[in-house]
Parts: structure tokens; sequence; C-alpha cells
């Protein structure tokens, strides 16, 4: 029998049993019931709001705030010198960005040239460094109280829960690395440790174990006049953990400029040892020279502009503490709890990443006489992080989002702040929809920056 | 099992060496010399130490007794000197073992350049002539997993080779293959022992053997149980074991 572009059946059969009709008929359907469903509860909600007499839109945002919040910090207001901070950034990024897009299409990366390298240097630290030095006053900030608006008070919880997130997200990669490591150990004890570490705490529900660090340890701390004090600059108690904080003085921007500097002279320093060892196969040493140059001009500059900082050291006054920093035990548990939690994850990822390269790759490494270092960084690590990252983006995702259980001890994350202006207001339907709309941004800005890592580092197989 | 020829001329020299996998003896009282530029091929059953004996001569295996001596340097616990010998000994594996995330030509001149601190652009071109040789400079931009079985292994030769090895050891290089693979590997390997390589290679192709080997080794239970000249080894074995060993391997 000869086949036919027409398929391989050319009787006749009845037309609901040929496959691509099921399949667009099983999709109709699917959209169609979606569709009535959507306007089922559309319908139902706006009846529902017009028998209650609630009023729907955003514009209650707008109106004062009246509750106050336990942890607020000042945020940048979208005027004056911010916007022109903004704008330098955008136009340094943009003229490099286009640049190299340039040159990528002549077959060339921007980083070839040393004209270019130095040209990217200067737009990227040095326009905005020129803004924040010459432009007159300081950023425009905010800083909420109980008169403020609630689109004030939805930004101050949605700051806080950023700065949980990304603390814990560090802390927890680095303790899971360690807990990596020492579970990989040839140490019998350490690997038996790390591994019952690694049990117990992804076997604890992580509202647990926020409940244990909030209410057992750090409510149960001394009282702020019993305070447990190191060195005499922190203390610590049940409100918190009091640390000194850095203050300017006239000698602290041309020292954080001549930190900046350094830096960038050390990445042009490495840039050309690299250059080098292509061209001629020297290795000139990269240490030495680099940290030399990181002390030499930070020191150079508080010999010229005096000292850069001094500490506010918290003092008791009264009742409590005075001065300093304070990082308030909701904080410090919730960052505790999600920390140790998802270090435990990330230990364990970490761990199969390493392990899933096989032994072969490592004795390959040796056979050809590289050190265990140079096989670590050339041959190991690069094939475990293509296992690693995959899983790690689910973790950043999970510690973003559990962040939300901060609700649970009090912290005032988003989830927390935007509960309270849900019961003043009664706008359940809006304030559910900017809980949703945050997280669904804040996750996929995770992912999409995780995914561009992953496709640069993904293996090229047939 | 030791025979006798000119001290200068031996590069690998084994010397009573034993080791235990726990209280598994896999290598007993082993002796045996390599002459520069002398090609031996070790044959046994399975699990009789051939493989523990190629790879402790670049200290992939550690022994318990005994002295092993490559050009002139005593295998001992010291980076400097394992680091050495490692320069010197190149390796074939049975795996081949190739950097899966790194680009062919890239698997060649990564240890030229890091270990032997060799220029990027001559490091390349010297992996371009190697690639050229085992026939797959044209595939020098592809990613290993983008090449078959031969291929690979090829390649695996070629970055051995990068590194001016003296001698090259051979841990079965053709048992991972498919069948019509298999010639193209012995052919570069063939052209190597006719550069005049000093070669050690476990395989059981006794073909290429009887073709390339000087001297054939034939191990069981971790003893070398004879060691002779190829010619010898084939036409009249002196031991019942070889015997047996070889009529199995060669009427099947």
């Amino acid at each position: 029998m000869i086949h036919t572009d027409t398929g391989p059946q050319r009787e006749k059969v009845a037309f609901w049993r040929v496959p691509a009709i099921r399949a667009i008929l099983y999709q109709a359907l699917a959209i169609g019931f979606l569709v009535v469903m959507a306007l089922i509860i559309y319908k139902n909600t706006l009846a529902n709001l017009a028998k209650r007499g609630i009023k729907t839109g955003f514009s209650f945002l707008t109106n004062e705030a009246g509750f106050a919040i336990g942890e607020t910090g000042a945020m940048p207001l979208l005027q004056g010198k911010t916007l022109w901070l903004i704008a330098a950034v955008v136009l340094g990024g943009g003229v490099i960005f286009f640049l190299s897009r340039k040159m990528k299409k002549e077959g060339q990366e921007l980083s070839d040239s040393t004209p270019l390298c130095l040209l990217a240097a200067t737009l990227l630290i040095g326009l905005p460094g020129a803004v924040l030095w010459f432009f007159p006053g300081d950023i425009p900030t905010l800083h909420y109280s109980e008169s403020s608006n609630y689109i004030a008070a939805l930004a101050t919880g949605l700051a806080n829960t950023l700065k949980v997130s990304i603390v814990a997200c560090v802390l927890s990669t680095i303790l899971g690395l360690f807990v990596a490591l020492a579970r990989l150990s040839p140490n019998w004890l350490l690997s038996r440790l790390a591994r019952w570490y690694v049990e117990i705490n992804r076997n604890i529900p992580l509202l647990m174990q926020l409940f244990f660090w909030y209410f057992i340890v750090f409510q149960g701390l001394p009282s702020v006049r019993k305070s447990i004090e190191l060195w005499g600059i922190i203390s610590i108690n049940n409100r918190g953990l009091f640390v000194p904080r850095p203050i300017f003085l006239a000698g602290g921007a041309p020292f954080v400029a001549a930190v900046v500097i350094a830096l960038t002279a050390i990445w042009f320093y490495l840039r050309y040892v690299k250059r080098r060892q292509d061209s001629t196969g020297q290795q000139l040493p990269r240490m030495l020279p680099s940290l030399g140059c990181f002390i030499a001009l930070p020191a150079l500059s508080m010999a010229c502009f005096g000292t850069p900082f001094s500490f506010d050291i918290p003092h008791l006054a009264g009742f409590n503490f005075k001065g300093g920093m304070t990082l308030t035990p909701e904080f410090v548990a919730l960052v505790t709890g999600l920390t140790i939690y998802v270090s435990a994850f990330n230990a364990e990822i970490i761990r199969s990443g390493i392990e899933s390269v096989s032994r072969g790759q490592r004795e390959a490494a040796y056979a050809l006489s590289f050190s265990k270092t140079e096989s670590m960084k050339l041959i190991i690590l690069p094939q475990s992080l293509r296992v690693i990252v995959p899983p790690m983006i689910n973790e950043y995702l999970a510690v973003t989002k559990n962040s939300s259980l901060a609700v649970a001890i009090g912290y005032p994350d988003l989830v927390s702040v935007g509960g309270t202006i849900l019961n003043q207001t009664g706008q359940a339907i809006e304030v559910i929809g900017i809980w949703m709309g945050v997280y669904l941004l804040l996750s996929r800005v995770i992912s999409m920056g995780m995914n561009w890592y992953n496709a640069k580092i993904k293996l090229v197989e047939r | 099992m030791s025979h006798e020829t000119t001290d200068e001329n031996i590069i690998i020299e084994i010397k009573g060496v034993n080791k235990w996998y726990g209280k598994f003896h896999v290598l007993k009282d082993i002796n045996l010399n390599v002459r520069k530029g002398e090609k031996v091929v070790v044959c046994g059953p399975s699990g009789s130490g051939k493989s523990t004996l190629i790879r402790a001569i670049n200290y992939l295996e550690t022994h318990e007794e005994g002295d092993i001596i490559v050009d002139g340097v005593k295998l001992v616990d010291d980076v400097k000197r394992i680091q050495k010998i490692q320069r010197d000994v190149g390796m074939v594996f049975q795996q081949f073992n190739l950097f899966p995330h790194l680009t062919v030509k890239t698997n060649v001149m990564l240890a030229p350049i890091w270990v032997k601190k060799s220029a990027k652009a001559k490091a390349e071109k010297r992996a371009m002539d190697l690639l050229d040789r085992v026939g797959i400079a044209d595939q020098a931009d592809k990613f290993p997993g983008q090449l078959s079985g031969g291929q690979q292994q090829r390649v695996a030769i070629a970055r051995a080779l990068a590194m001016d090895p003296k001698i090259m050891l051979f841990d079965e290089p053709t048992s991972a293959l498919d069948p019509e693979m298999i010639k193209e590997v012995l052919d570069v390997m063939r052209e190597l022992a006719d550069q005049g390589m000093t070669m050690v290679c476990v395989t059981h192709e006794m073909g290429f053997a009887k073709e390339v080997a000087d001297t054939m080794v034939f191990m069981d239970a971790g003893n070398i149980v004879e060691y002779s000249t190829a010619k010898e080894f084939f036409e009249h074995p002196k031991e019942e074991r070889t015997r047996q060993f070889l009529e199995q391997i060669l009427n099947h």
C-alpha cells in the first residue's frame, strides 16, 4: 500500500474518532467550562458586594492608614535626586547595553576592548557616583507613620518581606553549603551530625520552627535590665538585638569612593592577568596585588579625609536601649527560622549536585595532573552547578513565599500589613489581589533571573 | 617475574607491589619493568587486578607495599611528586571521562593551559593539530555529548597526548564501544605505537595485541601468571591458566 501525505488511513472514519478533531473538541470544552465558571464567579461577587454595600476599586489606597507598623525603614521617594540617580543608572546601562549588542553583531565581546571597558566602568560607576556626589541635598525618603496612606503601609510591608527574604536566601545558601560539605566529609561524627541536622529540620513544619524560635527562644531571653552583653557593644534581650550603627563622618563619602575605585582597579588588573596568561601562558600573582590595592586606597583616603565612620553604640536609657540599630525579635526569629529550615533543603541540593559528578571526572582531572583546587574549580563545580541551580530556584521562591508565615509571629510583612488594611477597610478582593499580584511578580523576577543563569551554564547535548 | 634489561632504559619499575581492598588482596607481590618505547599489553579475566595495576602507575590507586618508580621518580604521598608523575603519564579510560561541559577543543586545551602554563593560542594550535591527527578536527567546537563513542575516545586520546606524556596508559579503551567503532580507536593507538610511544594497555583485543605488543602480561587473581614476548605468548603459552584463557577469548 502506498501512503500519501493525507495520512495513514484513507477509509472513511466518523469525525469523532479522528485524533486531531478530538483534540480540538476537548480544548473547546475546557475553555468553555473556564469561561462559564469565571462569569458565574464575577456575577456572584458583584451581586454580593452590592448586597453588602461595599465599594470596589483601589481608591481607598490613598486614605490615611492610622495604624502603627512595628518595623519601618526609610524608603526612597520617586522625586528629585532619586529620579536623577535612576536616570544616571538607566543612561549608563542603556549605552553599555547597546554598545555590547552592536559588538556582538560584529562577533566581538565588549570585554575584548580595553577602552570600551574603561568607558563601561565610567558610565556604570562614575555616572551614578557623580550624581550622588555633586547633586545637592540627600535622597528624599519617606518614613512610614500612622498618618501615612495605605500605599506607604503596603510598601513598608513589601520592604520588610524583601528584607527577610533576601537575608534568609543568602544565609541559608551559605549555611547549606557548610552542612553539605560536612555531610560529604569523611569524618564520621561530622557527617552524622550534618545528616541529623538535615533530617530534623526538614521534617518539622516551618510554622512550628518559627513558633519555637519566637516564643521559646527569643521571648525567653532576659529582660532589658538583665540583657546579655557581648563585648560591651551588642546587647541581646527579649526586645531584640541591639547592635552599633555606623555614622558617616566627613571622610565617609571619599572612603566609599576609594573602596569602589579599588574594586574597579582590581577588576582591570585581574582582566590584565587573564589576557597575559592567554597570550604568553605566564601567570602573574592575583591575590597579593589585589589585596594590596584593596587595603591601600581606602587607607589613603582615611589619611587624607579623616576617619570615615564612627559607631553609635546602644546604651541603656530608662526602660529601653537608646541609639544603635535594633533588630526586632520578630525579625531575628523569622530570619533564624527560615534560614535554618531552608538550609537543610539547600544542603541536600548542594550535596547531591556535588555527588552527581561522576568519580571518573575527578580521576580524569587528576590523570591530567590538575591539582585538587583546579579540578574543583574547572571540572567539578561547573558540572555540579547545573544540577544545583534548578532546584535552588525553587528554594529561593519557597523562602520568599514562606516569609508570609511572618504573620504568625507578628512580623509586619506584606501579608501582615495587608491583613490589617483588609480588616480596616473591608476591601478583601483588592487586598488579596495585591497580595497575589505582588508574590506572583516577585516569584517571576526571581525565577527569570535564575533561569537566565541556568541557561548560561546548561550543558549542550546532542 | 623480572627480566634483564639495561637499567637506564627502564621507565616504569614496579617492585614487590601489594594492595588490598579491605581484606581482598588485589595485587600480590607484583614485579614489572617497562622499557622506553616498549608496548606492554596486560590481559586476564575480570577481577584479576589488571586495571588496578595500571591505575596504580599514576596514583589513581594507592598501594600498601612495594615501590613504583616512574621515570626515576618514586611514587610517595607527596603532592608535588604525584603531579609530576601524572604530568608525564597520560591515561585513557574505559568510559572516556571527557569533560561534558567543555567543547572538544577546550577539553584538549585545558590541561596545557592550566598545568603547563602554555599560551592560549599555542595550546589551541596544538589541540587542533592533535584533533587532526586522531581525525576529528571538524568536530572541535562540538560538545562531547554530541559525538559518538569512538569519536569521544579519540578525543580522550588527543587530550592525554596534549600534555606530551612519556608514557600512555590505556584502561580497556575499547570495552565501552560498539564493534564498528573499535577499529577507529585501535587505528589511532596503532599509529601512536608506530611513533615509538611507551604504552601500557589493558585490553581484550587480542588481534591488536598480537600486532602491536612487544610484551604480554597475563594476570589472574592478583598475580602475574605469565610474562613473555607476544610471539611466544600466543604460540607457546607456558602456563595452563594462560592456555585456558586464550582458548576462551580466541574461540568465541
